[in-house]
């Protein structure tokens, strides 16, 4: 395995929000201590519910936002809380594909200019007609066909439309692609043609992936590295296999069961989790799971776990197939 | 008898580019008590299928059938009048955005009242009395007290179970449910599944799940429509649509599930389902099926028997072998 790109370590992202008619502040901990590496060639996928802190992640990994603490290296440079990130060069080695293909394209440009404008901004050494060149390029290697070049995003299909999100992405020659929900809005028989080309992307180019997705089955033919996260903390990370096939944190196994399987024969038993997720401005005291989790003891109620060490990390004082 | 039955239905859009048709000679069957889906990717038709059965369909929308019948009354040449003692009383509908058909001006125990006050003779203090019940049968805690509450102040998932709520208030024989977990978390959507199951069940209504998920379809399910371009394409009984599929677009979908995955590639399927313009002569299938031949690329099939899952298709395969239809169809 190559060396990292990207090392992260302990970032959290804080936001202070009014609460309450007395202009009191109360502290949303939108991502709460999350450290990982992204490797090239690799797929790290971040799972978890909505509002958990997967786009807050991609956000502070893009530079589109800054850590409250923490911090991260891309490719050796450190990255501290409140850098100016005016290294363009830097920026460019991170590039994101959004999950909507249909509100992040310009519908007044044409696809050839959609694909030159990052260079046209970042590159302005590159000649004109090299840049057109490198764009003509791109539209095929995204699966889109020349005649594409002139016509207006509004003419696609979803399934193209995120086609050329990625072909924009790839532009100025990224190390790190970040992945926020890339097919999550696409039918099935699309979905599945873009994946293909990400994949082909990603071994041609030796790309970094940081992959954000609520869907598991997705998930588990995608990656190489999953993070579980719940209520802005990662709660169980670790190879694909390890965490799918041996889930330790009590989430990630409710989880994995609470995701429908394509399988009639395999109907199971789900595990029923109570209740709905707390709201991110009121975190439970203790274990973030505790007041849905089955096997919450006076301990889960009062401290937090933390993150256990090696290369299969979980938090939590009572894991699923251990010694208790 | 069969609760509810449709032939022939086909549904079209006046458009300013001319007609669209979204629903294309479907046929339907529900008997009481059962548990059907229709699935199918999006723009199939799903929606717009039970939206015209219902009568809730805009002016522009074109419907006609050869029979369209709920427990044993006629849908087609009824008045709208008599037609709207039976919707939200004996069929009901949740959609896929709750908040969206909440009302947020009222409360939800207003809200579920109106529905009764509107269907039944109970009297005040009666219809409370069920409200509460209501509420407390969709697993909502405290239901007395959250009769109270905004739309707005309840998350996703108990949205839904209030939209589930009214549409249990006057004891439907047929719940049509819209996608009624895509907007939520998986934990929350089991949640959600499990409950519309289990009502099914215990109160003996038919249910009729429409979906765009494969998983949801093969752990809820009996029997399932699959529909393409406005048409339905097969119709099978779950364990058997999953391991003998006999229309090509079925078995292609199924093989480009992730969960199926067996290399780094997907299997998938070219190009992208027919739009208003680019409708295909033969077999709306036939530009992205592999077993297409220039019969299917002429003429439109006719389903096949039973015993072939009804597919739509001249050559339904067989263990994934087509099975040539040809002299039934010419
Ligand atoms: N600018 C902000 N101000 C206040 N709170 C914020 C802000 N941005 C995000 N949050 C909160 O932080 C939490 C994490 O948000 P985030 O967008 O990262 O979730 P997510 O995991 O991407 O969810 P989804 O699956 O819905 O996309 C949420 O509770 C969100 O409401
Ligand atoms: N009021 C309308 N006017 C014109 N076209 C419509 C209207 N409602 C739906 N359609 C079209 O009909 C097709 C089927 O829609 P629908 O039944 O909602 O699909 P789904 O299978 O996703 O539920 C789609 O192409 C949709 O755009
Ligand atoms: S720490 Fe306790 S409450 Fe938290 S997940 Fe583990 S067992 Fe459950
Ligand atoms: S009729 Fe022909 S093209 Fe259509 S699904 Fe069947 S085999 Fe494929
Ligand atoms: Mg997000
Ligand atoms: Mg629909």
């Amino acid at each position: 395995m190559s060396a990292p790109i990207l090392s992260a370590t302990d970032l959290r992202r804080h936001f202070e929000v009014k609460s309450g008619l007395f202009g009191g502040t109360n502290t949303v901990r939108a991502l709460d201590g999350a450290s990982f590496e992204l490797v090239p060639g690799r797929t790290l996928a971040v799972v978890g519910e909505s509002g958990c802190g997967k786009s807050t992640l991609a956000n502070l990994v893009t530079m589109i936002d800054t850590p409250t603490s923490g911090t991260f290296t891309i490719d050796g440079q450190d990255i501290q809380p409140g850098d100016e990130l005016k290294d363009k060069v830097l920026r460019a080695k991170v590039q994101i594909v959004f999950q909507n293909p249909y509100g992040s394209l310009n519908p007044r440009q044409t696809i050839g200019k959609i694909l030159m404008e990052p260079l046209l901004l970042n590159r302005p050494e590159i000649s004109a007609e090299e840049r057109e060149r490198r764009a003509r390029e791109m539209v095929e290697l995204v699966g889109l066909r020349p005649e594409h070049f002139n016509r207006y995003p509004h003419m696609f299909s979803g399934g193209q439309r995120q086609r050329i999100a990625v072909a924009r992405a790839l532009m100025l020659e990224p190390e790190i692609l970040v992945l926020d929900e890339p097919v999550s809005a696409l039918d099935l028989s699309i979905q599945s043609q873009v994946l293909n080309l990400l994949t082909d992307l990603q071994d041609k180019f030796n790309l970094a992936y940081l992959f954000i997705s609520h869907d598991l089955s997705v998930v588990r033919h995608f990656a190489d590295d999953v993070i579980v996260m719940y209520l802005g903390k990662p709660v169980e990370q670790g190879a694909k296999d390890e965490v799918f096939e041996n889930p330790r944190h009590p989430y990630t196994k409710a989880l994995l069961s609470a995701t429908p399987m394509a399988d009639p024969a395999r109907r199971q038993e789900r595990i029923k989790l109570e209740g709905e997720l707390p709201s991110p401005l009121n975190v439970p005291v203790g274990c973030a799971f505790n007041p849905r989790c089955w096997k919450a003891t006076e301990e889960c109620r009062n401290k937090r776990p933390d993150m256990s060490d090696g290369s299969h990390r979980f938090a939590c004082f009572h894991p699923e197939n251990g010694d208790n | 008898m069969s609760l509810l039955e449709i032939k022939n239905l086909t549904v079209e859009f006046r458009t300013a580019n001319g007609p669209f048709r979204a629903v294309d000679s479907v046929d339907m069957t529900v008997t009481a008590g059962e548990l059907v889906a229709i699935v199918g990717e999006s723009g199939s038709g799903k929606s717009v299928s039970m939206l015209a059965m219902m009568g809730l369909l805009p002016w522009t929308a074109n419907i006609t059938a050869d029979k369209m019948e709920f427990d044993g009354k006629d849908l087609l040449r009824m008045s709208p009048k008599e037609r709207r003692k039976i919707i939200g009383k004996d069929v009901s509908m949740i959609f896929q955005e709750p908040m969206s058909s909440l009302n947020p001006c009222y409360t939800v125990g207003f809200q579920i009242k109106e529905v009764l006050r509107q269907h039944t003779d109970l009297t005040r203090a009666e219809r409370q009395a069920r409200a509460v019940e209501l509420m407390e049968q969709v697993g909502i805690p405290d239901p007395a007290k959250r009769l109270n509450v905004f739309p707005h102040q309840l998350s996703g998932g108990m949205s839904q179970r209030v939209m589930i709520a009214m549409a249990l208030a006057c004891k439907p024989k047929l719940l049509i449910a819209d996608e009624p977990t895509t907007a939520l978390d998986v934990t929350i959507q089991a949640q959600i599944l499990d409950l519309l199951i289990d009502l099914q069940k215990t109160e003996g209504m038919a249910l009729i799940l429409i979906t765009h998920d494969m998983g949801v379809v093969a752990e809820t399910v009996e029997r399932v429509n699959v529909q393409y371009a406005g048409q339905r394409v097969e119709q099978q009984e779950v364990n058997a649509l999953f391991s003998n599929p006999h229309h090509p677009y079925t078995a292609a979908l199924l093989a480009a599930l992730p969960e199926r995955a067996t290399g780094r590639h997907l299997p998938t399927i070219p190009g992208v389902v027919p739009g208003q313009f680019d409708r295909p002569q033969g077999c709306l299938f036939s530009p992205r099926c592999e077993f297409a031949d220039d019969h299917c690329r002429t003429k439109p099939p006719v389903a096949a028997g039973p015993e072939l899952g009804k597919a739509l298709c001249h050559r339904p395969l067989q263990q994934g072998v087509p099975q040539d239809q040809k002299e039934v169809s010419a």
